[in-house]
């Protein structure tokens, strides 16, 4: 598997070839992002070291891509399924504006704590199992705002 | 009587271990095949009338017979596992419950096509799979399926995980090669085809999770008893995903040329509360909608677009009497103006025109001559763009007006939705 630790994120001898070494790149930022939660300036520098490849590229390649965060996140990140099959079930909506009221917080916003954010996401691949959601790499189906409360307390205590 | 074969394990407890897979008769197709010269091989997957499940139904076999036979070159096989299209949940079932099928697709597809190495690409969202995958690949190792001389055949494969990272567009075959590069998923122009030029620039087959799940069966039993299902020009079995109003959505595994009206009323159950169907999409978000009046249409590649639509990924989502188009339309247009890459300008642009013009529309606020301006931004994007995500981006909307224009011209003379 094309995927590293952060304790790989050391410079690597110059043989691999350039477009191999490239490649690595994705499995490269999904390290970095685990370890802090999100890409700081100094995560994307240590991933551009770590591959040699300029951090331009880094850059271009990680912004492109919804999963990797450029900014902070809550340690508890909170990703609604807005997609069609979970809208027609009456999910996508009361789900959000459900967490939203609990949360205080809109779409895009993080809590004052850092414990939470909240994002609308594109379709889960749940679309049979819906409303659908995932928190940070857990998936979560058949949500209701009831389910969701004891999600939330649970989280909330951790 | 249909049999499933596709999802035949699915429900075993530990369905994705190698040894789950093993007891129930799985890697003796590859033996099989390891038998067999490639080009044998090919010519049953080309007789199978096996077509791509991904979305597209380009036919397997003349894909697999369009890779440079000179074996100093060296070939990849690419795993499309990046199931995205709104609707559709069948590749994520096959990846996390049965990968070793799917690893017995490639292997016997790298044979055929003489590739050393194979990548699955799975979606960034679908960590489960992405886990599981590690540990099939594993078994698969351990149990000699991957690696040096399969098997005493002289064959070698190595294969390895990459994860997505939350791009739609990286289910198009080149955009998935460029991020397989480590680049931002935006499509190559077509010409030179990845069977030419692909991922590192090496001749590159990619194929989606359902289509490869269809090799081992075609392998053993045979490329006639594949092409005995199905209609004239769509052979074989087919997961249709089915979600929405219904009482029972799930994945249904059923011979293509099934009528969506026996999808729905009979495998998914129905109507939810016994409402009236109002349309279904029968192919994913990008494919046109239909309305209940054409759901005697078999689901297959000729008939669905006979009817104007397309048999897409075969994800159905069902709408009930009380869905707005509008909003559906509008919604689907949020989600491409999303995941447009933003290389092509129509697309760019276009799907974010749309989704505007759609957004005001639900909203009361439309203004006369919106829907032609709606039908006129479909025409400059439909075809000008380098992948066909522009082709389908305009399907919605596009056919939510050609069916049910009347909702679209009460949100603007009344300004409110009908149904809201």
């Amino acid at each position: 598997m094309n995927t590293l630790t952060h304790q790989d994120l050391k410079p690597l001898p110059p043989p691999l070839e350039d477009p191999q070494r490239r490649a690595r790149l994705l499995a490269a930022l999904y390290a970095a992002q685990d370890q802090a939660g999100w890409l700081s300036p100094e995560a994307v520098q240590e991933v551009a070291d770590s591959l040699h490849i300029p951090v331009g590229q880094v850059l271009s390649t990680a912004s492109f891509y919804t999963m990797f965060r450029l900014e902070p996140k809550g340690r508890y990140h909170i990703q609604v399924c807005e997609g069609l099959s979970c809208y027609l079930v009456d999910g996508a909506e009361t789900l959000l504006e459900h967490i939203a009221r609990t949360l205080g917080i809109a779409p895009g916003q993080m809590t004052p704590d850092g414990k939470f954010t909240l994002e609308v996401v594109q379709c889960l691949a749940s679309c049979g199992t819906a409303p659908a959601m995932r928190v940070n790499d857990e998936l979560y189906e058949h949500m209701t705002p009831d389910r969701m409360d004891a999600l939330l307390e649970r989280l909330k205590g951790e | 009587m249909f049999e499933p074969v596709l999802t035949r394990h699915v429900h075993l407890p530990a369905s994705e271990k190698i040894t789950t897979y093993l007891e129930n008769g799985g890697y003796t197709a590859v033996r099989r095949a390891l038998e067999k010269s490639p080009e044998e091989i090919i010519d049953m997957v080309k007789r199978s009338g096996l077509r791509g499940r991904g979305g597209a139904g380009f036919p397997a076999g003349v894909k697999w017979g369009f890779m440079p036979r000179d074996p100093s070159i060296p070939k990849v096989v690419v795993i499309n596992a990046d199931e995205g299209e709104p609707g559709t949940f069948k590749d994520r079932m096959l990846i996390e419950r049965d990968p070793h099928q799917i690893i017995e697709g490639v292997i016997i597809a790298a044979y055929a096509v003489g590739a050393s190495r194979a990548y699955v690409y799975i979606r960034g969202e679908l960590s489960l799979a992405a886990r599981r995958w590690v540990e099939a690949i594993a078994e698969a190792y351990e149990h000699g399926f991957l690696g040096r001389d399969i098997l005493g055949s002289g064959m070698s494969l190595d294969m390895e995980v990459h994860r997505g990272a939350g791009a739609y567009i990286c289910g198009e075959e080149t955009a998935l090669i460029e991020s397989l590069e480590g680049k931002r998923g935006q499509p190559r122009i077509k010409p030179p085809y990845p069977a030419q030029t692909g991922l590192f620039g090496l001749p590159t087959l990619v194929q989606n999770v359902e289509t490869l799940a269809c090799v081992p069966h075609i392998i053993e039993r045979g490329p006639e008893w594949f092409a005995s299902i199905g209609t004239a020009e769509s052979k074989g079995p087919k997961i249709f995903s089915v979600s929405g109003h219904v009482n029972r959505p799930g994945n249904y595994e059923l011979p293509l040329g099934v009528s969506l009206r026996e999808i729905i009323y009979e495998h998914a159950g129905g109507i939810r509360g016994g409402r009236k169907l109002k349309a279904v999409i029968p192919g994913g978000a990008s494919t046109p909608m239909l309305t209940a009046e054409q759901i005697d249409v078999p689901m297959a590649f000729e008939t669905l677009r006979a009817v104007g639509s397309e048999l897409g990924t075969g994800a159905v989502v069902v709408m009930d009497e009380t869905t707005c188009m509008v909003e559906v339309a509008r919604r689907q247009a949020k989600f491409f103006a999303h995941e447009s890459c933003g290389r092509c300008t129509p697309c760019r642009i276009g799907s974010v025109r749309l989704y505007e013009l759609l957004d005001r529309i639900e909203q009361g606020q439309g203004r006369a001559g919106d829907i032609e301006t709606v039908l006129e931004l479909t025409r400059g994007i439909d075809g000008l763009t380098f992948c066909p995500m522009g082709a389908a981006l305009v399907n919605p909307p596009r056919s939510a007006i050609q069916h049910f224009r009347a909702e679209f011209e009460y949100h603007l003379e009344k300004g409110v939705c009908p149904l809201h």
